[in-house]
């Protein structure tokens, strides 16, 4: 195990968002090593580090790359800073703390991939986080670091952009948010052909989420192999991990990105509030299939909650503890995915609102008998059948939480009530102080 | 539903013209950050600055950033409609939004947008009636760390408690 804190050894100190700040903390060294190294030695640095995607599908970035057609110019960069997933909240803070971090993570991926534009895609609601952004690319044009010549001296001009969404969970789905980026409605695409082929405008692109690029000047600094040491298997590097709900310490946390998610939420967290019990957790974001407590004794790497029947998806840990009804939980979940169905495909357009539908009545103690069983029966017909993993994402919460706590449901409709009451609930916690980066810690 | 009130392609001709200018000029250098042949790409940017300018998208502005960027009025109404953070219809003064998503809701959402809806006596999208605040029921604004949060005229409020909320709405002028 290891300390290493790659992204958030500044988080919370003053200043840390401006180009002297960053400077004098060793930032874009790693841009002037790298214009003296060919691009594809950079690729293959990458792919080395074992690094994979933190949006939430967890793909092999290096690997992701190596897509793009040889021959087809202009490609495209476009950074996912639509974080909007439940329970993720990490990308804002590096936006926030570490603009330049990511930039510099741009200008190296657009310099190993031969790329001259690029877009970040961030989320309307994030306008302090854009204003950030966009006075610290200011800063780096100012500064002569991108323009017509990377750092002002390299044969290689990048330019980067921020574009602002405006409300829509949904383009965060990468297809999605092609679309959004060429001024229409976020409708997903059929894939293939994947963007890394034909993407934004018809050319290739590359997306990648913030956290990913953030650290690719770590990489490019300390090798691949470093990385790679610093997580297990074929997940290299730490990763940020966002904790939220019944716990006595929230925050982001930077882990090995194998970490034991009890020792977070026990240790690292302090435990649940007022020393209750864990009763479920959802480890990944509101689309991961929800956890136990008694199986919460997991690594969470990619592929150690993959085998526990779970995702990693985009870190957002949601703890929940013995006062929540399950049902209630689930009605919110619910009524997130019809909300924000795109209205493409009927499966998820017509279920996502009908699950809802039944989860209210049902916490209402106006369920009917088989609502169980017919709430399955919905989720198993959009799982699977969209164009999208949005319809999954609305299925998988459903089917996880039948399957694990199935009783507190037939439970609901047996005593035509909720056996919490609205207290649990509603109950106000308070602030209690969030650790956000180690320095306010 | 149909729109009984469809944006055709001269409606901008009525929008006073000082707003019509300063649409133009703000939308110039963001112009500049598309290809050339993709002008429609700043669809979200024009927008967002014709609601800015106009205070919500009428088919008036929805038909002056189509014909700004050379798309039909349809198309713009079509992005206008899609995306939460867009108003088709009249706004209070200030737009107060509650996140009730999970992580909030575990920290006590609920209780605060109930309360927020009793202060004001307004139900979700509801607008006081002396066009103070709007309030509405958001999605997840990734702040869930901090929870609870929402959005005040864009601008985002955490770690709110009952009293924080309701002083804060009770402040807007």
């Amino acid at each position: 195990m290891t300390d290493t804190l790659i992204l958030t050894a500044r988080w919370g100190e003053k200043d840390t968002h401006t180009l002297a700040s960053y400077r004098a903390a060793g930032g874009y060294a790693a841009l002037e090593k790298a214009l003296g190294l060919a691009p594809a030695a950079i690729v293959e640095e990458v792919k080395i580090s074992n690094l994979r995607g933190r949006g939430g599908a967890g793909f092999a970035t290096g690997l992701k790359w190596s897509f793009l057609p040889k021959d087809v110019r202009p490609r495209y960069l476009t950074v996912n800073a639509d974080e909007s997933e439940p329970g993720t909240f990490k990308d804002r803070y590096i936006l926030e703390y570490e603009p330049h971090m990511l930039i510099e993570g741009i200008a190296l991926t657009c310099y190993a991939n031969d790329i001259h534009t690029a877009y970040v895609y961030v989320r309307g609601e994030f306008a302090r986080q854009a204003r950030v952004l966009e006075a610290a690319l200011a800063e780096a044009y100012q500064a002569k670091i991108l323009g017509p010549r990377l750092l002002g001296k390299a044969e290689f001009a990048l330019d980067v952009y921020v574009h602002r969404g405006a409300g829509a969970y949904i383009c965060g789905e990468e297809s999605a948010l092609l679309e959004s980026l060429e001024g229409k409605k976020g409708y997903p695409r059929l894939k293939p052909p994947f963007p890394a082929v034909i993407g934004l405008y018809g050319r290739p692109t590359i997306i990648n989420n913030v956290e990913t690029l953030a650290n690719i000047p770590w990489i490019v600094m300390n090798g691949g192999k470093a990385f790679a040491a610093l997580g297990v298997g074929k997940s290299g590097g730490t990763r940020l991990f966002c904790v939220s709900g019944h716990v006595n310490r929230p925050g982001v946390y930077e882990k090995p990105v194998h970490y034991n998610l009890k020792k977070l939420i026990m240790e690292d967290c302090g435990g649940n509030l007022g020393g209750r019990a864990v009763k479920a957790v959802i480890p990944g974001g509101s689309s991961a299939p929800v956890l136990s407590a008694s199986e919460i004794d997991v690594s969470m790497e990619f592929d150690a909650l993959k085998a526990a029947g779970t995702m990693a998806g985009s870190g957002g840990v949601i703890v929940m503890d013995d006062s929540t009804c399950l049902v209630r939980a689930l009605w919110r979940i619910a009524k997130f995915y019809a909300e924000e169905s795109c209205g493409q495909c009927t499966p998820c357009r017509e279920g996502c609102p009908w699950m809802e539908g039944v989860l209210e009545r049902m916490e209402h103690g106006e369920g009917q008998a088989g609502d169980v069983d017919k709430l399955l029966q919905m989720a198993n017909n959009i799982g699977g059948q969209t164009i999208c993993p949005l319809g999954d994402a609305a299925a998988m919460p459903v089917q996880s939480f039948l399957k694990k706590f199935r009783p507190e449901f037939e439970r609901h409709l047996a005593e035509r009530r909720c056996p919490f009451g609205g207290e649990a609930w509603g109950r106000t916690q308070g602030t209690r102080p969030a650790f956000i980066g180690p320095a306010k810690s | 539903m149909p729109n009984p009130d469809p944006p055709t392609a001269g409606a901008w001709q009525d929008l006073p013209e000082d707003g019509v200018r300063r649409f133009d000029d703000e939308l110039a250098p963001i112009l500049r950050r598309y290809p050339e042949d993709r002008r429609a790409s700043a669809m979200l940017p024009a927008l967002r600055l014709g609601q800015e300018i106009f205070s919500h998208l009428t088919p008036a502005v929805m038909a002056l950033a189509a014909d700004r960027l050379g798309v039909s009025p349809a198309r713009a109404e079509e992005v206008a409609t899609f995306y939460v953070m867009f108003h088709t219809r009249p706004v209070g003064r200030h737009v107060v939004e509650v996140c009730t998503n999970v992580s909030c809701c575990l920290s006590g959402a609920d209780r605060i947008y109930q309360a927020l809806k009793e202060q004001l006596g307004v139900e979700n999208g509801g607008t006081t009636a002396d066009g103070r605040v709007t309030l509405r029921e958001v999605e997840c604004l990734g702040s869930c760390g901090t929870a609870p949060a929402m959005l005040v005229d864009g601008e985002m409020e955490e770690g709110l408690t009952l009293e924080k909320v309701e002083r804060t709405v009770g402040d807007l002028k």
